[in-house]
Formats: C-alpha cells, structure tokens, sequence
C-alpha cells in the first residue's frame, strides 16, 4: 500500500470562529481528486464533529489525513486530553457533557460520537486521561 | 422548486441569495447541530432559529438550499458575510418555526 496524498491539519482548542474550517479544507481537498460526493459527504459529517469535539471538549488536536492507492482515506484524530472518562456513555446517543457556552451554540446533542461511527467504514477509538485518538476510515 | 421561486412565493426577506438557482429537495427543522449534520440531507432548505458561525459550517458541509430563519432569529452580520463567502443562501421568515414550515409544506415542499 502506497499513500499517495498526506495532510496534516491542526485544531486550536476553544477556536470557534473557526470551526469547521478544517473539515471544509479537508472537503476541498479530497473534492479535487475526484471522490464521489456521497464518500465525501460523509467524510466531511465524520471530520467536522470530530474537529468539534477537539473544539469543545479537548484541548485542540491533530488531524491527519491519508489518501491510499488501496482505495481507502484514514484519518487519525489525536488529541492531548483530558480523555473521555467512559466511551460507553460518550458512545450513547444523546449523551453530553458538552458545557453551556457550547450548548448555547447548538453543540452538545450528544451526537458527535455516534454520527461518526455511523458515517464511516472502519472506525476505532481510544481515549486515556493523555489523551484520545480516533481512527476512521473510508473505502471509495 | 428554485429558492429564487421560494422567495418569490413567500416574500420571505432575502439575508444572502449567492445561489438563487439551488434546487429545493425538501426541507429539515432543528437547532441541534449534530442532529442537523446526522439527519439532513442535500438540497434541504434548513428551517433554524440558530444564527451563530457554525449553522455556515454545517449548512455548507450538508449541502442544503438555503438556511431560512425563524421569527427573532437575527444573524450577526458577520455570519451573513461568511454565508455570502461560502456561496449560501439565507432567508429570514419572520414567522415562529412551526408556520414557517407549514408554509413550505403549502408549497409542496
């Protein structure tokens, strides 16, 4: 397996104005090499609740990104905590801890999590108090 | 139906018309992003009394018609500048949410 396109994305905790605007890079990006608009639809639900969720509820992150001539995208979604104390419940639809400056904001439908396990094709996380990492992918 | 037929049918006040031409699929009604991310689908017209920067995060990566917001709903301008940037429509109602949907199902959306 070859990667053929690597990306690297940085997310500055607490930095709404811009939020969304890795995902929509990301879009962009992924839109000029041609990959069919439902993949990318769904590619971009999975990376813009995860830029979120380093928004709100980590102190910012790591996104990578990794196009494959076996036909997949992978993304690593890598913060540096605090972690999520139980991915059960963070995994539960309609569970939140999202605070209320947040939620005033249209964040915190406790959907986040269970969007992206439903969007993509491959999906793993782990999370400890240093910190958490999602890996997705996607098949074209 | 086009949004630009929209307006003109409903006299809905036009906050950003950058694609007059974008077709009207249908149309979804929530103020929680991630349930509006999960459950919209493209070509939406997004009935919402959320104003703030990210309903043109999520409006766009869903690739809805319009946004169309509610009686009090009133955007920053700035979110109306980055609305105009990214090429998106947004009408402003005037009606509560309830009506306002009720005129878009009058419509045969």
């Amino acid at each position: 397996m070859t990667v053929l396109l690597h990306e690297e994305f940085v997310v500055t905790r607490g930095d709404y104005k811009n939020a969304g605007s890795v995902s929509s890079a990301i879009k962009d990006k992924l839109r000029t090499i041609g990959i069919d608009a439902k993949i990318l639809r769904r590619i971009s639900i999975a990376c813009y609740e995860a830029e979120i969720n380093m928004l709100i509820h980590a102190w910012g992150g790591l996104i990578t990104m990794d196009v494959s001539d076996d036909g997949t995208v992978r993304f690593v979604f890598k913060d540096p905590g605090p972690g999520i104390p139980d991915l059960d419940d963070a995994m539960t639809p309609g569970f939140s801890t999202a605070s209320d400056d947040a939620r005033e904001m249209g964040f915190g439908a406790g959907m986040g999590l269970p969007n992206i396990r439903k969007v993509s094709d491959d999906f793993d996380i782990q999370s400890s108090p240093e910190g958490t990492t999602i890996t997705l992918g996607f098949h074209l | 139906m086009k949004i630009q037929e929209l307006v003109e049918k409903t006299n809905w006040k036009t906050l950003v018309l950058e694609n007059p031409d974008a077709e009207v699929m249908g149309g979804f009604a929530g103020d929680l992003l991630s349930w509006v991310m999960g459950n919209g689908k493209p070509g939406e017209v997004w009935v919402t009394v959320q104003v703030h920067l990210n309903v043109i995060a999520v409006s766009s990566l869903c690739e809805f018609a319009g946004i169309v917001l509610c009686k009090g709903a009133n955007m920053p301008e700035d979110v109306l500048a980055k609305a105009k940037d990214e090429g998106l429509n947004v009408l402003y109602s005037d009606l509560p949410a309830y009506e306002t949907i009720r005129t878009l199902v009058g419509l045969g959306i």
